[in-house]
């Protein structure tokens, strides 16, 4: 660690100091923002709704997994029976094609798969990011050099194609959607954030306040505990918000492939799969998801930056987005 | 008709009143410095003469004529006459005020075909030579380098370059030095003369430096909170001040003619360094940023360490602080062999912003010495960290507010605080006054030195400020390329310097008398010639 | 210019540095992971004796550096496999047979590469032009109803997966309007116009989807620029809003375009795997598609490897770009 506070002369005194940003001022921030507003109301709304699915679909009197073959035509391919695909007042939102499973009560239990995937898998991703962003950051001259080096991998690591190869060969014992979040989690996202980490720890280190702490005879854990990491957590958070979305994505991807969450659990992308089929007779089978999917990630990409926007106030006016995100799912 | 005919002039940005009430005139050829501590508005008049607020939120009101335009009332296309053609502005950091990517006579090239009608080709032709002009050597071959190639000075030099592009009647110059070292200061202020002379164009000098403006203009006009506080010829403001402010001003302001310290009476040894050596980098990339230096640090004394940047004092303080390993050589404190960092010697940082925890009261950040010497006890943790805050001049109950809850100078006064809550014997100061305005600046310095005859403390004094550290120290050192190339008693180094390179450094300071900067213009002149 | 060269030999080292750790992770994490490959790949009426036999034949008994190392040798000098009665050589860079059909992994994927650089080639092309276009639009129009507007789409773009707007473009399009016909891949050799027409909506629906990243880079790259001191430099000098956007805030912007654009590029040459997917295209992404089915694992573990190739290489070339684009990062 004797290089660790090097500071240069000639490399000047031009570190960004983060400004202090109490959860107070960050509410206060994101309050004036109503676009985001709206989109924190539309999140909250679907994450009530997935965890309160069992109790929706109670009172609908249906289950997403349950077949109904008399509500399709099957003469004619297996046609929902009735005007609008079979809605009524025992199907809200009438019934899949095929197999008269009730469209609702997979729509909602579909949202809990998508948001409980992205979540778990972004908490993967945060955790494995932050760790290894701050150790390279910290660490000597080759723990660095090693974990930079496997950090840039992966963010090279083409995650359609190996998470697709990966969610192949794992046999079908092991909870598919647990799985899924694993692996879009170990596989995506992390490098990035490690990078981005590792050069804010870089940064921070260098700060004098960071200096007068070692002065006061603080070990290096304390130091990181107390002056490095708050100093992260405002661009940790920024990236987790771009990251929810992202995995979202990523999971509908997935299992419109057919490697995602299997039959008979429910998920967005697995009922796209079959829709373009249906799209004449059944168009709400299509739009349905299609919907639910477009509204979420549209509500959590704007919630994300109204996030950033509240947290870096200097950042309201340049919108700093895209340079963290790739779009994974082509 | 006067060149600038400003009458009246308000400018606010939302509830803030920058500007309030403003009036001057400015005459064809003739010079005037806007002077004034951060916030007094003088940047925002500067703006203002070329429309600059336009389009920003910023609401003006009064009337600027700049060279016959009526700025408040002109067309886009008036405007764009003005901007460069008739007035020029140069601004304070020349790196960041020069777009990175294309080069430099390119760049002039672009702003002077806007105000002539020339082909692309005379257009270089005419950055090179404005580039000569302002004494670029070899301009045809620089003038295709992008501004990160060139030294700070030189950078500005190319921008009074653009400036003198479309031949305009007068400059505008926003803190053009304060971003360069001392010397490079004198060769810009000095080519601003030259230039002044040769072409006839007026200057407006926007300065938060009394000794910038003596040397360089006729006329100078004293702002304070968004109004003008003095007025008048420069001999006259800067000699007889009649205002209270413009008095406090001009006596924090620290001189070379000012009397010097009393020299302290020697005591035992408390540091002592030996062929300190850094080196950054490795292999062929290697930079040495101090090579063999030894000093010894008596208690009670004041050791001052000055240098232009990159010559290593920085470098080396944070060596005896124990925050930078040597490559060679050893300290020893109190007469023991020593490394790492030791809570008895101390650092106070130069920026006040970064060196505090935005996070963190600022009694959390003083306690840190405390607690990490095993206090636990809160109730004696928090008395003493009041009674330090009392000391350094500030409340004990101000115990729980964040940094940004305060101004610069009281931000220098916690560190200061921190520095002290370790029961330091030395306290290294690395440049704990150049981000700081004028008065405050006096303010720090006293206090360092009544904390320094109170506890007995040992300080070293990084600065580049030679002023400044001749005020505080016993002893200095003068640092160059990561070498010390003179010490020595304050009153002989500044006296009789040996080195000529400390001649050179003492002929840049800008002086507050008018014929005292020209004597040392003409000093300097001769220093060059050499 | 012996730093610039030298910065381009640093770039190609460290570019093979992370093709051979990438190598070395897929081939251990893919054949060590559970599951059982010699069972999927005989069936699942085989006995167990069959299993063994063809365990035996595909190696997976054998360790793994052994295996590892093989593939390597394959890599470098080719190989000879035994299939059989014949002797079939798989010449270098081999990646190896398919289990399912004892073709050629590299041969495999050679064939499917036209289809998916056709696909990523042409949708880059109408990205950048859309994206771009879009980003400094919403600048220059800042502050106005065209930049809501702009924005909101792009926000809209940020939120639709492509499979999304591509099920409903094809919908729309070929399904009601019946404007296009169902696309069907032709090759450029064969027809360049039929080629043009049939990756028409795979190309839009890529291109749409992307062109929001690349729109909301820009813009943010371009107000950073405006935000700096040298613009208002050259305000302070009368040179116009125009000049300034084209010339110095759009400068500013490409930096960051070669760097997500390379690794976009790269990772589509390894194959646009739902547009591909969705349209049919028969690219290297649906041929993963169909290998991960049966877990032909030289084919997945091949196809990932040379995606990994090509996002490396891609990227290496972006470094170069970039450092021609902006000296400065040579020097550093």
């Amino acid at each position: 660690m004797s290089e660790a506070l090097v500071a240069v002369e000639a490399a000047g005194t031009d570190t960004s100091v983060p400004a202090a940003s109490g959860a107070r001022q960050f509410w206060r921030r994101l309050r004036t923002q109503r676009a985001a507003l709206v989109a924190a109301v539309v999140v909250a709304l679907l994450v009530l709704v997935a965890l309160a699915a069992p109790l929706l679909t109670a009172i609908e009197g249906q289950d997403p997994t349950t077949y109904h073959p008399s509500l399709v035509d099957s003469a004619r391919g297996g046609v929902p029976v009735g005007s609008f695909g079979g809605a009524g007042a025992d199907h809200w939102l009438g019934v899949e094609p095929q197999t008269g499973r009730d469209l609702f009560a997979r729509l909602v239990y579909g949202a809990r798969v998508s948001l409980g995937v992205a979540l778990a898998a972004t908490v993967v991703q945060l955790v494995l990011g932050v760790v290894v962003g701050v150790a390279a950051g910290l660490g000597n001259r080759w723990v660095d050099l090693v974990l930079t080096r496997v950090a840039d991998i992966f963010v090279a690591m083409p995650l359609m194609i190996v998470a697709l190869a990966l969610l192949a060969i794992v046999p079908a014992g092991f909870p598919r959607p647990v799985l899924v979040a694993l692996v879009v989690g170990l596989v995506s996202g992390w490098g990035t954030l490690a990078k981005m980490v590792r050069a804010q720890t870089l940064t921070l280190k260098q700060l004098d306040y960071v200096a007068a702490a070692r002065l006061s005879g603080w070990g290096t854990v304390r130091i990181a505990r107390r002056e490095l990491l708050p100093g992260l957590a405002a661009p940790v958070i920024t990236f987790a918000a771009i990251l929810v979305p992202t995995n979202i994505t990523v999971e509908a991807a997935l299992s419109f492939l057919g490697v995602g969450v299997k039959p008979p659990t429910p998920s967005w992308g697995q009922m796209l799969t079959s829709a373009d089929v249906w799209y004449q007779a059944a168009p709400q089978y299509l739009l349905l998801p299609a919907g639910a999917l477009f509204l979420t990630v549209l509500a959590l990409t704007v919630l994300g930056d109204g996030v950033r926007t509240a947290l870096d106030p200097r950042a309201s006016s340049r919108l700093r987005v895209g340079t963290g995100r790739r779009r994974e799912a082509s | 008709m006067s060149l600038v005919d400003v009458r009246d002039l308000r400018v606010d940005f939302g509830g803030l009143r920058a500007v309030d009430g403003l009036s001057f005139r400015l005459e064809q050829g003739a010079a005037l410095a806007l002077v004034g501590e951060s916030g007094s508005g003088k940047s925002t008049v500067a703006s203002a003469l070329l429309g600059l607020h336009r389009g920003t939120g910023a609401r003006v009101a009064g009337t600027v004529e700049v060279a016959g335009t009526d700025v408040q009332t002109a067309s886009e296309e008036e405007l764009r006459r003005l901007r460069g053609g008739k007035a020029a502005m140069v601004f304070q950091d020349p790196l960041s005020s020069l777009d990175p990517y294309y080069a430099i006579g390119d760049q002039i090239a672009e702003v002077y075909r806007l105000h002539a009608r020339v082909s692309r080709r005379a257009a270089r032709a005419r950055a090179v030579e404005v580039l000569d002009r302002v004494g670029i050597p070899d301009a045809a071959r620089r003038s295709r380098a992008r501004p990160h190639e060139f030294s700070g000075g030189m950078r500005q030099r190319a921008l009074i370059a653009m400036a003198l592009a479309c031949e305009p009647g007068l400059l505008i110059a926003d803190e053009p030095t304060t971003a360069l070292d001392v010397t490079v200061q004198a060769q810009v202020l000095d080519l601003l003369h030259t230039l002044r002379e040769e072409t006839g164009m007026g200057l407006l000098l926007v300065t938060h430096d009394v000794g910038v403006a003596a040397e360089s203009i006729d006329e100078v006009l004293v702002m304070q909170y968004g109004r003008a506080v003095e007025h008048g010829p420069v001999a006259g403001v800067l000699g007889s001040p009649a205002e209270p402010y413009t008095r406090e001003l001009l006596a924090a302001v620290p001189r070379l003619d000012a009397p010097a310290k009393a020299p302290a009476e020697p005591e035992e040894v408390v540091l002592e360094a030996s062929g300190l050596r850094r080196e950054f980098g490795r292999g062929k990339r290697a930079v040495t940023a101090v090579r063999d230096v030894s000093l010894t640090l008596r208690r009670g004394e004041t050791l001052g360490i000055v240098g232009e940047s990159g010559s290593g004092k920085t470098t080396l303080g944070r060596m005896l602080v124990g925050l930078l390993e040597p490559t060679a050589g050893s300290l020893r404190f109190e007469g023991r062999a020593h490394t790492g960092v030791n809570p008895a010697v101390q650092m106070v940082f130069q920026d006040p912003v970064s060196s505090l925890n935005p996070r963190r009261s600022v009694g959390e950040s003083i306690a840190d010495p405390l607690r990490a010497r095993g206090e636990r006890d809160e109730g004696r943790i928090r008395r003493r960290v009041g009674e330090l805050l009392e000391r350094v001049g500030l409340e004990a109950a101000h115990h729980d507010r964040y940094p940004h809850e305060f101004s610069g100078g009281q931000r220098q006064r916690v560190g200061i605080a921190r520095a002290l809550a370790a029961d330091p014997r030395v306290i290294v100061c690395d440049e704990p006054v150049s981000a700081l305005d004028v008065t405050t600046q006096a303010h720090v310095i006293d206090l360092l030195g009544e904390l320094q005859r109170e506890l007995g403390l040992a300080l070293v004094f990084v600065a580049h400020d030679l002023a400044v550290v001749r005020q505080v120290s016993d002893r200095v050192a003068v640092m160059r390329q990561g070498s010390v190339i003179e010490e020595g008693p304050v009153g002989e180094v500044y006296a009789s310097p040996r080195d000529p390179y400390t001649r050179q450094l003492l002929a840049a300071v800008p002086a507050l008398d008018p014929e005292a900067a020209a004597r040392r213009r003409a000093e300097r002149r001769e220093l060059a010639a050499v | 210019m012996t730093g610039f060269g030298g910065f381009v030999l640093r770039r190609a080292v460290g570019a093979l540095v992370t093709l051979l750790v990438l190598s070395v992770i897929i081939y251990v994490v893919f054949y060590v992971t559970p599951g059982n490959v010699a069972q999927i790949t005989c069936g699942p009426r085989c006995s167990p004796a069959q299993v063994q036999q063809v365990a035996e034949q595909l190696h997976l008994n054998d360790p793994l550096f052994e295996r590892y190392w093989h593939f390597l040798q394959g890599l470098v000098a080719g190989q000879d496999y035994s299939t059989g009665t014949a002797v079939q050589h798989c010449s270098a860079p081999c990646l190896g047979l398919s289990y399912q059909s004892d073709q050629q992994v590299t041969a495999l994927i050679l064939a499917k590469l036209p289809v998916t650089a056709s696909l990523a080639l042409g949708a880059m092309v109408l990205w950048l032009i859309i994206g771009v276009g879009t980003g400094v639009l919403s600048v220059w129009r800042r502050g106005r109803p065209t930049e809501r507007l702009l924005t909101t789409l792009t926000l809209a773009g940020m939120s639709t997966p492509v499979f999304v707007i591509g099920l409903v473009l094809m919908i729309v399009v070929c399904g009601q309007l019946e404007l296009l016909p169902f696309p069907q891949y032709v090759a450029f050799t064969e027809d360049p116009e039929q080629w043009a027409w049939n990756l028409l909506l795979p190309w839009l629906s890529l291109a749409l989807i992307e062109s929001a990243t690349y729109a909301r880079l820009t813009r943010a790259a371009m107000l950073e620029t405006l935000a700096e001191d040298h613009v208002r430099t050259f305000r302070a000098y009368g040179v116009g809003e125009r000049a300034i956007i084209r010339r110095h805030a759009l400068r500013g912007a490409v930096a960051p375009l070669i760097a997500v654009n390379a690794n976009n590029i790269g990772v589509l040459f390894g194959g646009a795997v739902l547009t591909e997917t969705l349209f049919g295209l028969p690219g290297i992404g649906r041929e993963m598609v169909e290998a991960v089915k049966v877990v032909d694992l030289p084919v997945v573990v091949g196809m990932v490897l040379v995606t990994g190739f090509f996002v490396v290489l891609a990227n290496a070339v972006a470094d170069v770009l970039y450092a021609v684009a902006d000296r400065r990062v040579v020097l550093t």
